[in-house]
């Protein structure tokens, strides 16, 4: 009787649990979901005259993937997300590491790498316009110091753009390694240097393989968005450097072909999906 | 004997407190020597500024005639037991074995490092074992794991910090006997650190017993247990019961209900409490105060007499008596 009773407590309980989830998950199908839904529709149906789309369904928005046009426009987009990524774990990995180390003051070095999300993202890249242009901060000053007569071309080439992507995704980056690293005992590092490793080898041997997890979440949370990146490669590549995502804007504005703007959009959401649960595979935890 | 490893006037201040003051030790080659005392009374400091973990603030540290206190870890032939063992949990059990092998070539060319791998895992007897993740293996085959790794680097001196916390009281006392073995084999001096005195008694060739960051006593096992030199020793080790100023071992208390008449101390005392422990009965005293005496600090003492010997229950009036030989006094 009792029994019965607390097991029915139980799930009333789990009943009372579910509905703290229910507004998070009714905005998630709302403004994701079936957003989602309708992109994949628009994605199998056929361009409009003046925009939009019109019936009949068709699979050859996905067919003109295949087209060499794009496949040069995918092998720069993974080729810039690439080097962005690298250059993020590159870089983040010894701020995290230093992080990791610095005892009390962990707090406030961390509160500085999320600092730069207290302004806009958009302001932020124009802020790198304003350095990295012909007449930008950076050339007047050369100029006016000697060191060059031409303005060094900075701005509007792929250079530019990784440049963009490595300032705004490196705290994706160092937020993982951080908390890898963190979590690494301390005695491991004693015992490498007391069994005769110097502190090159003993990251090599111990810090960096122990920090693999770390390594692989930072990489998918850097390499993701970089893929799909629209406002750095518009603002900073201009019109020569075309990425995906300003493909798939292409193709809903000037272009007018909305299905196949939704192909591109659903092939990008494939992508990011298999990353994700190829890294799900190998045991990841921090994702 | 000559001594392999020693401190030399070591001092280690943090900023709070001193850890260790003026610190002289000589560890003699190949000896079992503990560092015995309270948890923070700075002789895991005193292995760390060995290991290389720490700088002495003063005075200096000799490994076989050459001063390595201001080497790094990785320079000094010592290697070190942790006491959380701190295996590479990215690496099996060869892995671990083969990290300190693999620094560059030594200077009398390639090591046979598989052959070495290979003896060292005989001695520890975790031959079969070689693949097994950390994860996989049990505390004990762990310690195990963490003294081949060490010792498989032939150290002048193995630094061991309290290994044996980690285990279960069982397991505590065969790995014990084996720690005893192995060290006994292999022939390398082992610096023991710990704060359990049957460890300390049982194993050692040396104590040091170490009281706030400065040496009390240094001895044979015998020595520091039945000559202790200060009071902080006498307690530290064992039981001990105070008669005033006089401090008699459990074990040099005799209990009755008659007043003895052979000459020896006496005080009375009434039976507070009597547990059967198997081998032995253990009866705690509370002590009456002695004829012209002041009061005594201590009011209890502790008497262990044979399980089937003489009976006594809470409440018995008895006397305590032990021979004046079995005393020991310290200077004020």
């Amino acid at each position: 009787m009792s029994v019965f009773r607390s097991a029915t407590r139980v799930r009333s309980m789990s009943r009372i649990r579910s509905i703290f989830a229910a507004p998070a998950a009714v905005l998630m199908i709302a403004t994701l979901i079936i957003p989602l839904v309708i992109v994949a529709a628009y994605s199998t149906l056929t361009r409009g005259a003046y925009g939009g789309v019109e019936l009949p369904w068709t699979l050859e928005n996905y067919q003109r993937l295949i087209d060499p046009l794009y496949g040069a426009i995918f092998v720069r987009s993974f080729w810039i997300a690439g080097v962005s990524t690298l250059l993020c774990i590159a870089l983040g990995f010894p701020l995290a590491l230093f992080i990791a180390r610095a005892g009390s003051r962990k707090n406030l070095y961390l509160s500085l790498v999320v600092l730069p999300f207290w302004t806009s993202f958009l302001i932020r890249t124009y802020a790198w316009m304003f350095l990295l242009r012909d007449t930008g901060l950076i050339n007047s000053v050369l100029q006016a110091a000697g060191v060059i007569h031409q303005p060094l071309p900075m701005l509007y080439n792929d250079g530019a753009v990784i440049l963009g992507l490595v300032y705004g995704y490196l705290p994706f980056a160092v937020l993982p390694l951080y908390a890898t690293l963190e979590r690494l005992d301390k005695s491991l590092f004693e015992a490498a240097a007391d069994l005769g490793a110097t502190p090159g080898s003993a990251l090599l041997r111990v810090t960096i393989p122990l920090s693999a997890p770390g390594i692989r979440a930072a990489a998918i949370l850097v390499f993701v968005p970089c893929l799909g990146t629209y406002l750095t490669s518009d603002l900073l590549g201009g019109s020569k450097t075309i990425l995906l995502g300003n493909l798939v804007q292409n193709q809903f504005t000037t272009a007018r072909d909305w299905p196949f703007g939704a192909a591109i959009s659903i092939l990008l959401l494939a992508i990011a999906m298999v990353l994700l649960l190829a890294a799900r595979r190998s045991g990841e935890e921090l994702l | 004997m000559s001594a392999i490893l020693e401190l030399r006037g070591v001092s280690k201040q943090f900023a709070k407190h001193r850890a260790l003051n003026d610190v002289s030790l000589a560890v003699p080659r190949g000896a079992f020597f503990s560092l015995l005392g309270p948890s923070g009374c700075g002789k895991t400091t005193a292995l760390r500024l060995i290991a290389g973990f720490e700088t002495p603030t003063s005075g200096e540290v000799w490994l076989n005639g050459t001063r390595i206190d201001h080497l790094p870890p990785y320079r000094r032939n010592v290697n070190t037991v942790f006491q959380s063992y701190a295996l590479f949990p990215h690496l099996d059990v060869r892995g671990n074995i083969e990290f300190g092998l693999r620094r560059g070539l030594p200077k009398n060319g390639a090591r046979d490092v598989a052959g070495l791998v290979r003896r060292v895992l005989e001695q520890v007897r975790l031959a079969g074992k070689e693949s097994r993740m950390p994860s996989e293996l049990s505390g004990g085959e762990r310690q195990r794991v963490a003294l081949a790794r060490a010792l498989v680097l032939a150290p002048d001196v193995l630094l061991l910090d309290e290994p044996l916390s980690a285990l279960d009281p069982l397991l505590r006392k065969q790995v014990r006997a084996e720690l005893k073995d192995l060290q006994r084999r292999v022939g390398v001096t082992f610096l023991f650190v710990t704060h359990d005195q049957e460890e300390a008694l049982s194993l050692s060739d040396s104590i040091a017993v170490i009281n706030r960051g400065t040496v009390e006593q240094v001895g044979t096992p015998q020595e520091v247990y039945c000559r202790p030199r200060s009071r902080f020793v006498a307690d530290f080790l064992g039981a001990m019961n105070w008669f005033d100023q006089a401090g008699v071992r459990p074990e040099a208390t005799h209990i009755s209900r008659q007043r003895p008449e052979n000459g020896a101390c006496v005080r009375s005392a009434v039976v507070s409490r009597a547990i059967f422990l198997g081998s032995v009965m253990h009866i705690e005293v509370a002590l009456g105060v002695a004829d012209g005496a002041q009061e005594d600090e201590s009011h209890t003492a502790i008497v262990q007499v044979a399980p089937n010997g003489e009976c006594f229950q809470a409440g018995d009036q008895v006397h305590l008596w032990w021979n004046s030989s079995d005393e020991v006094r310290f200077p004020q």
